[in-house]
């Protein structure tokens, strides 16, 4: 081999755009651009269209940059995980250090763009919300407990309540209600996710409660955050941001959540292999659909006040 | 010698590298100019003082 073919050998694996994009975790950013831009227009505070957008961009930013810290520190597990062996750093078209020096100087651009575009409490939340992630969750809490999932799930559940410090300077009830709604509907949702993808956690060691408490003690787990989130969703239909669309796109979504978690209390181990844990990609499969209609009902319903002057009640 | 060739897939990956460098940092011109554009442009009155006093700088209560 002549140092010309070694030379290009060693490019053939290099990074291409794509990669520093798929570093970000551009669905869960998609997430975040949505609850985020809820936060925002349901305030009762107008917000300029672009500051709005610039704000949102930003919030985006600052998660993708979490997401590439994330990446940095998990390659080690990432590359024994079917699910993310492919990612680009695992994969090896990314190295450590470049995750690394991306998810830092993103994560430094982010806060300070958002503060300045905005103000500094949205700015301030938006450098925990980083902070909570990578430390907290990615360092410290993912590979030691298996309420990993509680805790870190605040990480996802900060985006509303940044879009709302966007709009009013400040945080709220209505803030607080929407983070805490994101917050109890995390762990059923990657619980019912760790149910039929439990291998990939047992390989890799992270201490998922399907791998130290067994799938039955995790059923019952579900079934109790589902429990707790519902209550407290169908609340936020009483506080300012609430009003009739969204009380009943709450009672449905909530009675169903409820539903979906009761039935994936009740079955048995041997059921559930035996139709390849259908049940449960459908709950993990709907458990999506519940976050994105009940911000989506909150964002019909202040549309519906904002653009019909129509009272919340 | 082999290397055009070669040397040619390596300026096409490349090349879709920097074009999204560059795209991202004229997006985040636009972005600061957009951003500056609009708060000058609602935040009120812009004008300070310049050694010459403006009658229109001057609180109502003195200018009237």
């Amino acid at each position: 081999m002549t140092d010309a073919t070694q030379q290009i050998g060693s490019y053939e694996n290099e990074a291409q755009f794509g990669d520093y994009v798929a570093l970000l975790k551009p669905r869960v950013m998609s997430l975040v651009v949505f609850t985020a831009a809820v936060g925002v227009f349901v305030a009762p505070v107008y917000v300029h269209p672009f500051v709005a957008f610039v704000a949102i961009l930003f919030i985006a930013l600052g998660g993708g940059a979490s997401g590439a810290l994330n990446m940095w520190y998990d390659h080690d597990i990432d590359a024994v995980m079917k699910r993310t062996s492919r990612r680009p750093v695992p994969a090896g078209r990314v190295s450590k250090g470049e995750a690394l020096t991306i998810g830092m100087w993103l994560s430094f651009i982010a806060v300070v763009m958002l503060g300045l575009a905005s103000n500094w409490v949205a700015a301030g939340i938006l450098a925990f919300t980083i902070f909570f992630y990578a430390v907290i969750y990615t360092i410290w809490l993912k590979r030691w407990t298996p309420q990993n999932i509680v805790i870190g799930g605040a990480a996802g559940a900060f985006p509303p309540m940044i879009g709302w410090a966007v709009a009013t300077g400040g945080v709220s009830v209505e803030s607080i209600l929407m983070f805490v709604i994101i917050f109890m509907w995390t762990p059923p949702h990657f619980w019912a996710l760790a149910l039929f993808m439990n291998e990939d956690y047992s390989k890799a060691g992270v201490p998922m409660l399907t791998v130290t408490h067994g799938r039955r003690v995790t059923r019952k787990h579900i079934l109790a955050y589902a429990a707790l989130v519902a209550p407290l969703a169908i609340y936020a239909a009483f506080t300012s941001i609430g009003g009739w669309i969204y009380l009943v796109a709450a009672l449905y979504l909530n009675a169903k959540f409820v539903y979906g978690a009761w039935q994936l209390w009740q079955r048995d181990e041997t059921a559930a292999e035996a139709d390849g844990y259908s049940a449960e990609k459908r709950y993990f499969r709907f458990s999506l659909t519940y976050l994105f209609a009940s911000f989506g009902a909150l964002l019909v319903q202040a549309l519906w006040v904002q653009g019909f002057g129509m009272g919340a009640w | 010698m082999a290397a055009p060739r070669a040397e040619h897939e390596l300026h096409t990956r490349r090349y879709s590298r920097n074009l999204g460098v560059a795209l991202t940092l004229v997006c985040f011109v636009f972005i600061v100019f957009g951003l500056t554009y609009v708060k000058i442009t609602n935040g009120g009155l812009n004008q300070g003082f310049d050694h010459v006093v403006r009658p229109e700088l001057v609180p109502l209560e003195e200018g009237n």
